[in-house]
């Protein structure tokens, strides 16, 4: 005979004030098989543990069912708890009045009763649980890191360094990421070359890092632990090994007039290239789209001039398969380009530019070589307008968050401009200052006071060109919003911080969530921000949300220690909520008739062919036997047995039954 | 298609020119243009200003007479009618009660079926426009929108808001060169024409400044009220600038019919303020220039020069 | 959820009354001032848009707030040329609320006085509407002139325009003119007698 306890949680008042607990548990008390039901104010707590765990030992329990939040928020914790009072803990189970009923409901009677029947689903699916063994699978200890900006550098230094192996796969011919175009970084200024390139270094000659640029991730499977990874190295048209980075083809290619991506479209670079003289590898690609020879079938120059003769035009991208035991994701973010803002002529006027190209006008390894000069005609800009939040905060043409480093790089580009061009005049126009962090406010107050930047508090309703110049028509509300109109040399606009263009796909490859604005999701916002919903996929850097560099850098090591603890284990423990064949005792010894249906049906390859022989090893039948190490619990399997032979451990046909038999019952019994 | 006509009050009065111009293009390519039975003002300004219902029903009981009549869309030449009518047929299509309350109003039970059209739609559709050009009209051109024509952008869904181009395209098809310049569609002071002529002519002014400073030869436009504002209101422009501006401004029918080759009578030409008699010279021979601006052209086209990158460095990299 | 309490009816706050009215919800607009900044008229307006924006949005807690917007002489500078709800990062639809500013100032007799002008010619034009159902341009600058008090300043232009045809002296009408006449009854006419 059961005994269930039911424990029904106020979660302070998310759950007490809509729905009435007292009524639920007065109600759980009088559904047959119920031994024991409470409620508390938060059952999670240590003293509400003990009231569960008490309950198993002085009312001989047979079943949990807790009634509170989600199982994703605390399954884990009650069944730890039932565990440690002797009770199976897959005899545990949550009922969720939170999410699926306080939550979602106006406080009344039919929330309440709402509340009543989930729990009564629970206590029928319960009493039919059964006590499960935990899965053992072990661990390869190789972790992939995707993205090779500063994010996925010091995660993977900091997995290197803890002495495992990494996999960083990096898609553009160098690592580095959005950091190694920045000229000086706040909120110290510093040269962001001179502290990323020794690390970029570091990544190149570490033992224990083996790093494919120029790459992509074509698939993974599996799962914590044991992914098997497979990696597109795309076809970079030379011998890695031969190519000594001489550069003498980069020199010698005739089709130079291709606008730098790492330049931000401001300066040029020629069909086999090296994105800038510091990038590791070292090593050109040809982008093929340019490069005359695959175009028009004549040239290959750079082949003749090659000493080593590493040139290789018929390569063909390479598909490399690892196993590895947990993936840090770090693809990072971009920033919103093109014509998005009609009004600001941005995409139109060559001196209307985005953050990232004037952090190039203003690096010494530039196209200027670090004097801020205009693109349209060179000359030095006597006037320069910065506008914050330029698509950011703004849900007609851009996006509604805030980008969060537009503010403090704003400041740092007016104060460069202001320390290259003495007597430049720099504005800003600003909705609000988000100046949160370790000496950021100081830096914005230092720009203001020290360097003189005109701060303007308002939007900018447009601007024209007008005779060589930018008229840009703003406001400042703090001056009873009056317009103003400022003749700007130069305009920059802080445009926002979005997702990478690629990161929905790679996302969906992954299987890990992302927010509506394609940012990967974090498995809990504020208590588990560098996991993913995913197990043994992390996240680190702007790959989450746009975040400047100490953030992005505090994160990955964060990444790294979960992977260094993930690996500090030798086995991992997995739930038994997999699929099991039906066994029977001879003569029948299975139900199942060997259609092997299930077999095509299981995406994760799971399903066998298991031989039953007698003793005289003659084979009596042949049925179908679940590899419990690839078996994800997904349940196809089950869908398509004809014979009802599959089931999944926990979530058995006759768990499901008994749940919807309880509602359909209740059914009845209103009528 | 049954496509009729709703002149408005201005193009039978200060804006004759206009209908006049729109009929002889009508007759030149041969469509016809039948007028919305006993039509009615569309209310303008002063309706919206001063009462919601008197906005909706005035427009509303012209589009419900042009149903009536089995027409399928009502051209609207005028930019301010084709605005009320537009936004009338978006809210009543919106929300039924307030369509059956309006219909209640004017007495007629208004569906919604005929769209409206405006003047740049009703000439984009002219097939092979390009092949009716008797004497491609060779000038520089201000194409002026104006406010209404694009905005509201959600109900109008024409063109695009900032920088809009139908008009520009129209007026390439008949050899004219559309300049590239910043007051495509600031507004010219709209109904302040009689009551708050100050402020047209300071925003009048602006316009027809930046128009000639790029060093167009006309203004084009698509609305009586901003012609008003522009030519009618030339002296009071003048006055207040303190300089002349000898720019004509024309309708966008009438540039369209020069190039088709109609008369200046027939095109209502000599009614304008401000002569356009400097457009019926023979064109300058220089073909038509591109008006290229300081930084107007493309992006990619000529980047920093100086650069280092693409080579890789083949001595260390400086390192702190 | 926000609350309904003091959303309906009279004592509802100017803000809660342009809501229902428009649709607009004046909560969302966080004084970025680009309406202001693109407004063509904003350095003659007494409260630029974002401004008016702000005082609805504090109406509810400050009536006499909500009196200062209904008094401006800005909604009836307001041109609705559209470029403020073109632009605002928010989509506020301002010219509608000025819309519904104006109505509500011209129901409780709130006009700005500087705004007598402007107002008077839109009733002459309506007006000229309302009798002949088309504008009479002719009857109407002379009924402007006549409530206004300008009787010089257009009627210079008057004598040119006759040359070139522009000007009418006698009116067009609409046929069912009785029509036009229960139209105007029973909307502005109906409101502006309401005492
Ligand atoms: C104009 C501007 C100025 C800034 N100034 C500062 C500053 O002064 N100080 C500061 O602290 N921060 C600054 N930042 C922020 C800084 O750039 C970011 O914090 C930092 O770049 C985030 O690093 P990340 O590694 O997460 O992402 P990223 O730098 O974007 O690197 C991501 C990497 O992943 C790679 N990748 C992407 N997708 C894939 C894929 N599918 N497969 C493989 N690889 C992939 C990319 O190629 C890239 O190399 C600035 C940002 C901007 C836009
Ligand atoms: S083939 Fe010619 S164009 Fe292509 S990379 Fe080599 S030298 Fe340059
Ligand atoms: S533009 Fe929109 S959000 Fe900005 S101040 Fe004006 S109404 Fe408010
Ligand atoms: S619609 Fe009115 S408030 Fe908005 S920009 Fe135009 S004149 Fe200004």
């Amino acid at each position: 005979m059961a005994r269930i306890g039911v424990f029904i949680c106020h979660c302070g008042e998310n759950i007490s004030a809509t729905v009435d607990v007292m009524k639920v548990a007065a109600e759980a008390a009088k559904i047959p098989g119920v031994a024991h039901s409470v409620e508390y104010k938060y059952m999670c707590s240590d003293p509400g543990q003990q009231l569960v765990k008490n309950a198993i030992r002085e009312k001989g329990l047979t079943g949990v069912v807790v009634a509170a939040c989600s199982p994703r928020m605390h399954e884990p914790t009650f069944r730890r708890a039932c565990a440690e009072a002797g009770l199976n803990p897959f005899l545990c189970e949550m009922a969720n009045i939170r999410e699926h009923c306080s939550w979602v409901h106006e406080k009344g009677d039919a929330t309440t009763d709402k509340a009543i029947d989930i729990v009564r689903t629970l206590v029928a699916k319960v009493k039919k649980n059964k006590a499960l063994q935990p899965i053992k699978v072990p661990v390869t200890k190789v972790a992939m890191v995707i993205g090779g900006g500063i994010a996925g550098i010091q995660a993977s230094l900091d997995i290197a360094n803890a002495g495992h192996q990494v996999i960083l796969v990096e898609k553009e011919p160098s690592i580095g990421g959005h950091m190694s175009q920045l000229s000086e970084t706040f909120p110290t200024l510093d040269c962001s070359q001179c502290i990323l390139t020794p690390r970029m270094v570091e990544v190149a000659q570490h033992l224990n890092i083996t790093l494919f640029s120029y790459a992509e991730l074509e698939s993974l499977d599996g799962f914590i632990g044991n992914f098997k990874a497979r990696i597109r190295k795309k076809a970079r048209s030379l011998d890695e090994k031969l190519c000594t980075g001489c550069g003498l083809c980069t020199q010698k290619c005739p089709s130079r007039r291709i606008p730098s991506e790492f330049d931000a479209g401001l300066g040029l670079r020629p069909a086999i290239y090296v994105p800038f003289p510091q990038a590791v590898p070292n090593k050109p690609v040809i982008d093929r789209e340019h490069c005359t020879y695959y175009r028009t079938g004549k040239c290959r120059l750079c082949e003749k001039v090659c000493p080593t003769q590493a040139i290789r035009f018929d390569q063909q991208d390479e598909i490399v398969e690892a196993d590895v035991g947990a993936v840090v994701l770090a693809t990072g973010f971009d920033i919103k380009h093109g014509d998005f803002f009609p009004e600001y002529g941005y995409g139109k006027y060559r001196d209307v530019i985005d953050g990232l190209q004037f952090e190039r006008l203003a690096s010494a390894s530039g196209p200027t070589l670090g004097e801020i000069r205009r693109p349209s005609d060179g000359r030095v800009p006597e006037t320069v307008v910065f506008v914050a939040c330029a698509g950011s905060r703004d849900p007609a043409k851009g996006i509604e968050y805030c980008s969060k480093i537009c503010c403090m790089y704003t400041a740092k580009h007016a104060m460069l401009y202001k320390h290259k061009v003495h007597h430049g005049k720099p504005y800003v126009f600003y909705m609000d200052i988000r100046a949160g962090g370790k000496m950021y406010e100081e830096f914005v107050r230092r720009a203001m006071e020290e360097d003189g930047v005109q701060y303007v508090r308002g939007r900018v309703s447009r601007i024209f060109e007008r005779g060589g110049k930018l008229v840009v028509k703003g406001v400042d509300t703090l001056l009873a919003a009056r317009p103003l109109e400022i003749e700007a040399d130069l305009v920059v606009l802080a445009t926002a911080g979005i997702a990478q263009p690629g990161a929905e796909e790679l996302a969906q490859k992954l299987h890990v969530s992302y927010d509506a604005h394609k940012f990967y999701a974090e498995a809990h916002p504020k208590l588990r921000p560098v996991e993913t919903n995913t197990a043994g996929i992390f996240l680190a850097g702007a790959c989450q949300a746009p975040k400047d560099i100490p953030e992005s850098v505090a994160q990955a090591s964060g990444a790294a220690a979960k992977v260094a603890a993930l690996f500090s284990q030798s086995e991992l423990v997995r739930e038994p909520l997999i699929a099991v064949v039906d066994r029977q005792a001879p003569p029948v010894y299975s139900s199942c008739v060997g259609c092997f249906l299930c077999q095509s049906a299981c995406p994760y390859q799971a399903i066998e062919k298991e031989e039953i022989r007698g003793r005289d090893g003659q084979l009596l039948k042949t049925v179908a036997k679940v590899n419990p190490g690839l078996c994800q619990g997904c349940g196809t399997c089950v869908a398509f047995c004809r014979t009802k032979s599959i089931d999944i451990q926990g979530f058995s046909h006759e768990q499901v039954h008994a749940e919807v038999l309880a509602l359909l019952n209740r059914g009845e019994r209103d009528a | 298609m049954k496509t009729g006509f709703y002149p408005g009050c201005s193009m039978k009065g200060s804006a004759r020119e206009y209908s006049e111009s729109l009929l002889a293009l009508a007759r030149e390519i041969g469509r016809e243009l039948p007028e919305v039975p006993d039509w009615n003002c569309c209310g303008a300004t002063a309706a919206h200003n001063l009462d919601r219902d008197l906005a909706l029903a005035l427009p509303a009981r012209i589009l419900a007479a042009a149903e009536k009549a089995g027409m399928d869309e009502v051209l609207v030449p005028c930019a301010a009618c084709y605005s009320r009518l537009k936004v009338t047929r978006h809210e009543l299509l919106a929300d039924d009660s307030l369509r059956q309350r309006i219909s209640g109003l004017v007495e007629a039970d208004y569906r919604g079926s005929a769209g409206v059209l405006n003047i740049i739609e009703w000439l984009g559709r002219v097939p092979d426009l390009e092949k009716l050009v008797k004497k491609p009209f060779q000038r520089k051109v201000a194409c002026y929108y104006g406010c209404l024509l694009v905005r509201p952008a959600g109900v109008v869904k024409f063109d695009r808001p900032e920088d809009p181009q139908s008009m520009d395209l129209l007026m390439k098809k008949i050899g004219a060169d559309p300049i590239d310049w910043a007051f495509k569609t600031e507004c010219c002071g709209a109904g302040f024409s009689v009551s708050r002529t100050d402020l047209v002519a300071r925003l009048s002014g602006q316009i027809l400044d930046d128009a000639v400073s790029r060093g167009a030869e006309a203004v084009v436009v698509a609305c009586p009220m901003c012609h008003l504002n522009l030519d009618l209101r030339r002296p009071n422009i003048e006055k207040r600038a303190g300089k002349k501006f000898h720019l004509p401004v024309i309708y966008i029918t009438q540039a369209v019919g020069m190039a088709l080759g109609l008369k200046p009578k027939q095109l209502g030409l000599q009614r304008h303020k401000v002569s356009p008699s400097a457009l019926l010279a023979p064109a300058s021979a220089k073909p038509p220039a591109g008006s290229k601006s300081a930084s107007g052209d493309s992006p990619a086209s000529a980047p920093l020069s100086g650069s280092s990158a693409g080579a890789p460095a083949s001595t260390a990299s400086k390192v702190n | 959820m926000r609350s309904e309490a003091h959303a309906h009816g009279v004592g509802a706050a100017l803000s809660d009354r342009v809501r229902e009215k428009t649709g607009v919800d004046v909560a969302r607009c966080y004084q970025c001032g680009k309406c202001s900044a693109g407004c063509p008229l904003a350095s003659e307006m007494d409260f630029p848009p974002s401004q008016v924006m702000h005082l609805l949005q504090l109406s509810a807690a400050f009536p006499e707030l909500a009196e200062q917007a209904l008094r401006s002489h800005t909604i009836w500078l307001c041109l609705t040329c559209e470029i403020c709800y073109c632009r605002c990062p928010m989509e506020l639809d301002i010219p509608a609320i000025m819309d519904a500013l104006r109505h509500e100032s011209l129901q409780q007799r709130k006009v700005n006085p500087r705004a007598r002008d402007i107002l008077a010619f839109h009733r002459a034009f309506l007006d000229s509407v309302k009798y002949t159902g088309r504008l009479f341009e002719m009857g109407q600058v002379v009924d402007y002139k006549l409530r206004s008090g300008h009787f010089l300043q257009d009627l210079l232009q008057a004598p040119w325009m006759f040359l070139v045809g522009k000007l009418h002296l006698l009116p067009e009408r609409v046929r069912n003119r009785r029509q036009l006449a229960r139209i105007f009854a029973k909307t502005l006419k109906a409101r502006e007698n309401r005492p």
